[in-house]
């Protein structure tokens, strides 16, 4: 399986930099996401660093009201990125805390306030930088299923992300997109949410993967990893057999690793 | 005889700090799952929905920058635009009362109805009069407050609170109205038919004519206010407003300084919004203006006509970071499309207003030693503020609220600590790596060849109901050093 994107493009950045986010959570639970990413925007054109001095956007602290913890983090990210003409990310919600929530965050700091509105104004999602900035197409590359894909809550309403993954994903082929009821309700993640209200969570989820189920779809795609985890989970639990993949791996080609929560192919070689 | 259930609030005895023991025991209620599954998916979201697309394309997007401009106006020039009321009620021969406490509004209630020499009075739907625990207040004091809004009544008979700002008693199945009424109706014959809503709709007007006709006072609540000309308004489906305010002697309208409108237009302008956000109508069946008592050449309408306008806090409100709430105006479509209200319904929030609005306002109101729980009590999923009429972002002032509560210490040392760690770390990138590296190593080893693993200490309120999908086996970081090398 290959991959090849046919840029024409909105905005001519061959050759130009950008720097890859890969998220807390991808860089521990799943770099293949990370390297699919990496994969798509080689592929378009551009060249991909992945700066050392990240760790995490500090939603986890943003939004548990801990702002002191939140800016911390946020300065480290900050710095991290410093430079960069972009800065791609393979989720929706971190990227809408650097762009929807940073300069709030800093709005009575006088030094950090220029570089967050500086970050966040180069800040941008993986499938809507693609889409709108590059203009990407995905051609050469095939997925053999019928998928149904959730717009996570923190892109979609935060950054307006909702044709275009389903745009790329309209370029892979073999893969057969159908719509489930309500995909623009949350999945009951919310982060420390599914934690700290885990029954909550779970009815909400429950409603989720009744939606899911009822598409008689084989794959469930969205575009954060977090969600994903939340409604493989409960999908496993309640045993059903649903194949769960980030967008990037899917648009990649990248879906020759076990999917999210499924058995490990690499122990049985 | 009060069938209440023993753990539901009142308006002095909050139950906003069990949210948690409230939720789980709604989310077992098998009444209340099927009704807010019919009510907020299939009913108030469908309806809504379609209303909107009965519009021009973006019209309904218009609508709504115009109507978060009136109510933005209105609170900039609180001041002006509540003397000029004033003023224009007087003029109508009304009288205002402002009622700085909801004591306060009580006691001028009170007394309002004592002068009158009241026995019975009639309300009309009003969420203002739960805030401020009224029923409770006049019956303890000799009066007869007789609800006439059909949820309402029904509550009322069943002594419990509402559970939604605009259907009250939404959370019942038609089989516990017919049960609540034939224990209260007992002179009806036994052997009538009322099972369904409009024989039970008839039964509660017969019952309550009597009560229309015999009343000494009348009570409704007040959607808007209206500056230029000193009319206040009420919008409902069942016209029982309009009786209520009309036929007693005396008519009194309680409700709240933010209900504040410019002008006719500007409240025509919201009418439009409200109702299309709220029930999906075009326009509700009654909307209903007052100003001031009857006339002498009109052929009825009240003696005597008071305002109550109660403040509670909302002054301070207006100063603070959370001003933006004082736009609402009660349509509810944030806790119809909202999923925690989906899945918990009304009652378990613990106090009067439910949902991402009420998460907002009740810490605001009754303190966020009580409350603190509520701004929680969200995934910040952001549906709220996309179909608030008058777009209140509500997820950032939910954010608000945990940072006043992080701060003042309610979040537990388990989490202060956890984050402080954590943000120690995660502000020192080559520590981070080396942890991250170290744990997603034992972790792999841990989870095996499984993909996911079934318990995990800590965080049970996800292992109870999820597998945790395991990680890949190595981080990202360390796999991309080793790849550029
Ligand atoms: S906050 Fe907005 S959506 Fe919620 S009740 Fe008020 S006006 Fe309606």
């Amino acid at each position: 399986m290959t991959n090849q994107t046919s840029p024409h493009k909105k905005t001519n950045l061959k050759n130009k930099t950008v720097a890859l986010f890969a998220t807390c959570l991808v860089d521990v639970m799943r770099p293949n996401i990370g390297f699919a990413a990496a994969k798509l925007l080689t592929d378009a054109g551009v060249h991909v660093v992945v700066p050392e001095g990240q760790t995490c956007c500090g939603q986890p602290a943003l939004n548990s009201g801990a702002l002191d913890d939140a800016r911390k983090v946020a300065r480290t990210l900050i710095d991290a990125f410093a430079g960069y003409d972009y800065v791609i990310v393979p989720s929706g919600s971190c990227a809408g805390t650097v762009v929807a929530h940073y300069s709030e965050l800093f709005k009575d700091d006088k030094k950090w306030k220029p570089a967050a509105d500086d970050l966040a104004a180069r800040t941008f999602e993986l499938t809507t930088f693609l889409v709108d900035i590059m203009g990407a197409d995905i051609a050469d590359v095939s997925y053999d299923g019928v998928a149904t894909y959730h717009d996570s809550c923190s892109g979609l309403r935060e950054l307006g992300i909702k044709d275009q993954p389903r745009k790329l994903l309209g370029g892979v082929r073999g893969l057969e997109l159908t719509e489930m009821q309500e995909a623009d309700v949350c999945c009951g993640f919310g982060g420390l949410f599914s934690i700290k209200l885990g029954e909550i969570s779970t009815a909400i989820v429950d409603k989720k993967t009744d939606n899911i189920i009822a598409t008689s779809a084989d794959t469930l795609l969205g575009g954060d990893l977090g969600c994903l985890m939340n409604m493989s989970g409960r999908l496993s639990r309640r045993g059903k057999n649903v194949k769960v993949y980030h967008i990037a791996e899917v648009l990649a080609g990248m879906t020759n690793i076990p999917p999210i929560g499924g058995p490990d192919g690499e122990d049985k070689k | 005889m009060s069938h209440k259930k023993a753990n539901l609030f009142t308006y002095d005895h909050p139950t906003c700090h069990n949210f948690s023991a409230n939720a789980h025991e709604a989310l077992l209620d098998k009444n209340l799952q099927t009704q807010l599954s019919r009510i907020t998916r299939e009913g108030f979201q469908q309806k809504r929905f379609d209303a909107i697309h009965r519009l021009d394309e973006g019209e309904f997007d218009l609508l709504r920058d115009r109507a978060q401009e009136i109510k933005t106006d209105a609170l900039a020039n609180l001041d002006v635009y509540l003397e000029r009321f004033e003023q224009n009620v007087t003029a109508a021969g009304g009288k205002v009362h402002w009622a700085a406490s909801a004591n306060d509004a009580r006691e001028i209630i009170l007394k309002i109805c004592q002068d009158a020499n009241a026995k019975t009075v009639t309300k009309g739907k009003s969420m203002v009069s739960e805030e401020i625990g009224l029923n409770q207040y006049l019956e303890q004091n000799g009066m007869r407050p007789v609800e006439t809004d059909l949820g309402e009544y029904i509550l009322q008979l069943r002594d419990e609170p509402p559970s939604h700002i605009i259907a009250p008693a939404f959370h019942l199945a038609k089989s516990e109205v017919e049960d609540v009424f034939r224990r209260h109706h007992g002179d009806l014959d036994p052997a009538r038919d009322i099972s369904q809503p409009a024989q039970l709709l008839n039964e509660a007007r017969q019952v309550l004519r009597g009560d229309f006709i015999s009343a000494d006072v009348g009570i409704t609540g007040a959607n808007m206010l209206v500056a230029e000309t000193g009319t206040a308004l009420i919008v409902t489906n069942e016209g029982n407003g309009d009786l209520t305010q009309s036929l007693p002697p005396v008519h009194i309208a309680l409700s709240s300084i933010e209900k504040i409108v410019p002008t006719l237009e500007d409240a025509s302008t919201l009418l439009r919004v409200l109702a299309r956000s709220a029930t999906g109508q075009d326009v509700t069946v009654y909307t209903t203006f007052f100003t001031g008592p009857a006339r002498p050449a009109d052929l009825d309408g009240p003696k005597e006509f008071h305002l109550v306008l109660l403040d509670n806090g909302r002054s301070k409100t207006l100063g603070s970071e959370f001003s933006e709430a004082l736009r609402c105006i009660r349509c509810g479509a944030c806790m119809n499309h909202c999923p925690v209200f989906g899945s918990v319904g009304g009652h378990a929030y613990g106090w009067v207003y439910p949902g991402p609005i009420g998460s907002v306002l009740t810490p605001l109101m009754v303190g966020i030693d009580e409350a603190h729980t509520l701004p929680d009590a969200s995934t910040l999923c952001g549906r709220c503020q996309a179909v608030c009429p008058v777009r209140i972002p509500l997820p950032e002032l939910l954010r608000r609220h945990r940072v006043k509560s992080f701060t003042a210490g309610k979040a537990g040392w388990l989490t202060r600590v956890g984050l402080r760690l954590w943000s120690f770390v995660a502000s020192r990138p080559k520590l981070y790596h080396a942890i991250a590296s170290f744990k997603v190593r034992a972790w792999k080893i841990i989870s095996g060849k499984r993909g996911y693993i079934s318990y995990v200490p800590f965080i049970g309120g996800w292992t109870n109901t999820r597998d945790m999908p395991s990680p890949q086996g190595k981080t990202f970081m360390d796999l991309w050093k080793q790849k550029n090398k």
